[in-house]
């Protein structure tokens, strides 16, 4: 931060200006393909989404303006509100539960038990594997007849009942089992680093201090590990939005429209349904969603920085 | 004999045509037992002309491959066949000229005199010209039963749907299900095409589905349909199964009574070594309506810059409805041949119903040439959240579906 502002006080010199542009030409020409690939991939396919969510295309895009039909008719569907409603409660229980399960692995194998190699490894594993494989993987496990129900009553509980993918209550909930046992593990390692990067004065302090543990962690610590909060919460966002595959592979929307997510919604009309205006309002409206969430918290933890 | 002159026939062609075998990669949704035995025979043919046959089998179902066969499409990077249903799936891909015209081998191969029943070819055909190749005729409008069940019920296996729904309170007691049915909403939404069908008329389901009357979709024959399917959806309780053919499994194991499903769910019972008639026992039109709807599969083949594939892809859509090839692709996979000049070799008593109602000529369009992919999905959509939400009553869900035939194109 210092050096950056120093060199700007150095640009403000009338004299330097023209250079500005020319400096570091290297890095500059090597971020072009980059900034191509952002501008023509990224805004261009958005904007061109958008420009079509107003338009009648069916299987191919044509542009034949329907104004908002297509928005009302997503607004009109059940099955859109039901996405949106699923999306919400997977999202806030996998946000709170990965960071506090992610932190509290972190916490745990920080405190230097021993075969923190071997545990690490298990609990990273499961990143390794596909949303599709975690779903299939999880399909079988929540079967009745194959998985964890059978295996409780073949070992003599004839009462035991575990079976949330039938059920259209807790079908969201067998979903976020699978995800929070793919996902959990990279945010431990992230968290774990960063509390490695935490300087072993700061716990000899507390120490001496005779501050507990569990307090030091919550007061001190997490504080201090606020970058490492955002990362995560940032992968663990997109995760959310994004979450397609693993209701493909374990339920397909099911039972009935009740694991339906918006991502679902989107490819459904798009290729199903031979909609595609259809399916770009309604990718148009998850889009709004993200930036509306985004931009203010994005604004205010960035932003903030350059005022101070 | 015969099969030997047609393949050297081609085999003439394709040495005529190119010097080295060309390779054709065809997709299709075709996995299940049945399906997959069936494919195998066009691969069989195929390879026996020199050509190799790359296969692209997708596995879950058709809701599943046609995003992926259409991505490709549209991407660039077609394959040399695809398998749709026809009739408007494909309809818009035609009118862009991603397609390839097979008028020219219609022509030659007389298709318009062998292709029976001829709506075949018309869901084929847009603007006079052809583009796509049938290669089965199946049909939705089928109840499978299981014999064993009804026995072990002590019942006598119904002879139609109402028989079967007074029945189904024995089969109850002797710890069976009633009804086997799928999880995927493509299953329940078929499974009410049928029900139509049957309670509500032939007429009704024409004014409804071709001509989309919303005002039949909410009148009084389809209230009678809404309360069967309603009580239908009680019956299907007990039994978690998400694929058609687990469905199938269930009945071919006696622990569920029956299944409403298109005539393919047959290749699982000679799969499973079932004999129709004595293991299993078939009600076109659930018994009350004997009618058959020709739907039915369909090779399509998206246009190429490559001369020597676009001559080999012309060879193969000859190849598919060419006598030998139809008779044992449609007794591996239970369908009915598209040719009337052909026998199977294998014909059950279920295959024969079905043969007798085709030659009687008691056929319906099926629901995908009348309906749009569009209107498909939402109808899918509604139907299978009826069957899942035991509060939602049957007098909403026909209040849903009439607006959703208003709205239909």
């Amino acid at each position: 931060m210092a050096l950056t502002d120093a060199t700007d006080t150095g640009q403000n010199i009338p004299v330097q200006k023209p250079k500005r542009l020319f400096k570091n030409l290297a890095s500059k020409i090597a971020a072009i393909p980059m900034v191509f690939t952002a501008l023509v991939i990224f805004v261009g396919g958005t904007v061109w989404t958008i420009v079509y969510s107003f338009t009648s295309s069916g299987l191919l895009p044509r542009l034949k303006w329907v104004g908002l039909d297509q928005y009302e008719r997503l607004w009109n569907s059940r099955k859109w509100l039901v996405s949106i409603e699923n999306l919400a409660i997977y999202g806030i229980c996998s946000l709170i539960l990965t960071l506090v399960i992610g932190f509290t692995l972190a916490a745990l194998l920080d405190r230097k038990v021993r075969g923190e190699g071997a545990l690490r490894t298990i609990f990273l594993y499961p990143f390794a594997l596909s949303f599709i494989v975690t779903g299939l993987i999880w399909q079988w496990i929540l079967n009745p007849e194959l998985g964890l129900q059978s295996v409780m009553r073949g070992i003599g509980w004839e009462s035991f009942a575990f079976d949330p993918l039938n059920n259209s209550k807790l079908v969201m909930f067998g979903l976020l089992i699978a995800g929070l046992w793919q996902g959990t593990g990279l945010i431990m390692c992230i968290m774990l680093a960063g509390l490695r990067g935490i300087d072993e004065d700061i716990w000899k302090a507390a120490r001496v201090d005779g501050i507990g543990t569990v307090k030091t962690y919550i007061r001190v610590i997490i504080p201090m590990m606020r970058p490492v909060f955002v990362t995560s919460l940032v992968l663990i966002g997109s995760g959310i939005v994004k979450l397609y595959d693993l209701v493909v592979a374990q339920t397909s929307g099911g039972p009935g429209l009740s694991s339906q997510v918006p991502a679902m919604y989107v490819m459904t009309s798009m290729f199903g349904g031979q909609n595609l205006g259809q399916g770009f309002a309604a990718s148009t409206m998850m889009l709004v969603s993200v930036v509306i969430i985004l931009v203010p918290w994005a604004i205010l933890e960035f932003g903030g920085k350059k005022r101070g | 004999m015969k099969l030997t002159t047609k393949l050297m026939a081609l085999t003439a062609i394709v040495s005529a045509s190119s010097a080295s075998a060309v390779e054709l990669e065809v997709m299709h949704w075709w996995t299940s037992g049945g399906e997959a035995a069936a494919v195998a025979k066009f691969a069989e043919a195929w390879d026996a002309t020199g050509n190799t046959w790359v296969d692209g089998a997708i596995a879950g179902g058709g809701d599943t491959a046609r995003p992926i066969m259409v991505s490709r499409i549209i991407g660039g990077d077609p394959p040399a066949a695809f398998q749709f249903n026809h009739g408007r799936q494909a309809e818009e891909l035609i009118e862009a000229g991603l397609l390839l015209d097979l008028t020219d081998v219609a022509e030659a191969e007389g298709w318009a005199d062998i292709v029976n029943p001829s709506n075949l070819l018309d869901a084929c055909t847009v603007d006079g010209r052809i583009y796509c190749a049938p290669v089965n005729i199946h049909s939705w409008q089928w109840m499978w039963l299981s014999n064993g069940a009804y026995e072990k019920a002590g019942v006598p296996v119904p002879t139609s749907w109402t028989e079967f729904a007074a029945s189904a309170d024995a089969l109850v007691a002797a710890g069976i299900t009633p009804l086997a049915m799928g999880g995927q909403s493509w299953q329940q939404n078929g499974a009410f095409g049928v029900m139509s069908v049957a309670l509500a008329g032939t007429d009704a389901w024409l004014a409804v589905n071709r001509d989309k009357n919303a005002e039949v979709a909410g009148g009084p024959e389809y209230a009678r349909v809404f309360e069967a399917f309603g009580a239908a959806r009680e019956l299907s309780a007990g039994l978690n199964v998400q694929d058609w053919n687990q469905a199938t499994a269930a009945v071919i194991n006696d622990t569920a009574g029956a299944q409403i499903m298109g005539d393919w769910a047959q290749g699982e019972f000679a799969v499973a070594g079932e004999v129709a008639g004595e293991d299993y026992s078939c009600l076109p039109g659930l018994g009350e309506v004997a009618v058959l709807s020709t739907g039915g599969d369909a090779f399509y083949f998206p246009v190429v810059d490559d001369a020597e594939i676009t001559a080999a892809q012309k060879e193969l859509a000859a190849l598919l409805l060419s006598p030998p090839v139809q008779v044992s692709f449609n007794s591996a996979k239970g369908s009915l041949p598209i040719r009337g000049d052909v026998d199977l070799t294998t014909v059950n008593e279920c295959t024969q119903k079905g043969l007798d109602l085709l030659a009687a000529g008691n056929l319906l369009p099926d629901g995908a040439a009348l309906l749009s992919p569009d209107t498909v999905t939402q109808l899918n959509d509604l139907m299978t959240e009826f069957w899942n939400t035991p509060s939602m009553t049957p007098a909403e869900v026909q209040e849903q579906y009439a607006a959703i035939i208003a709205d239909a194109d």
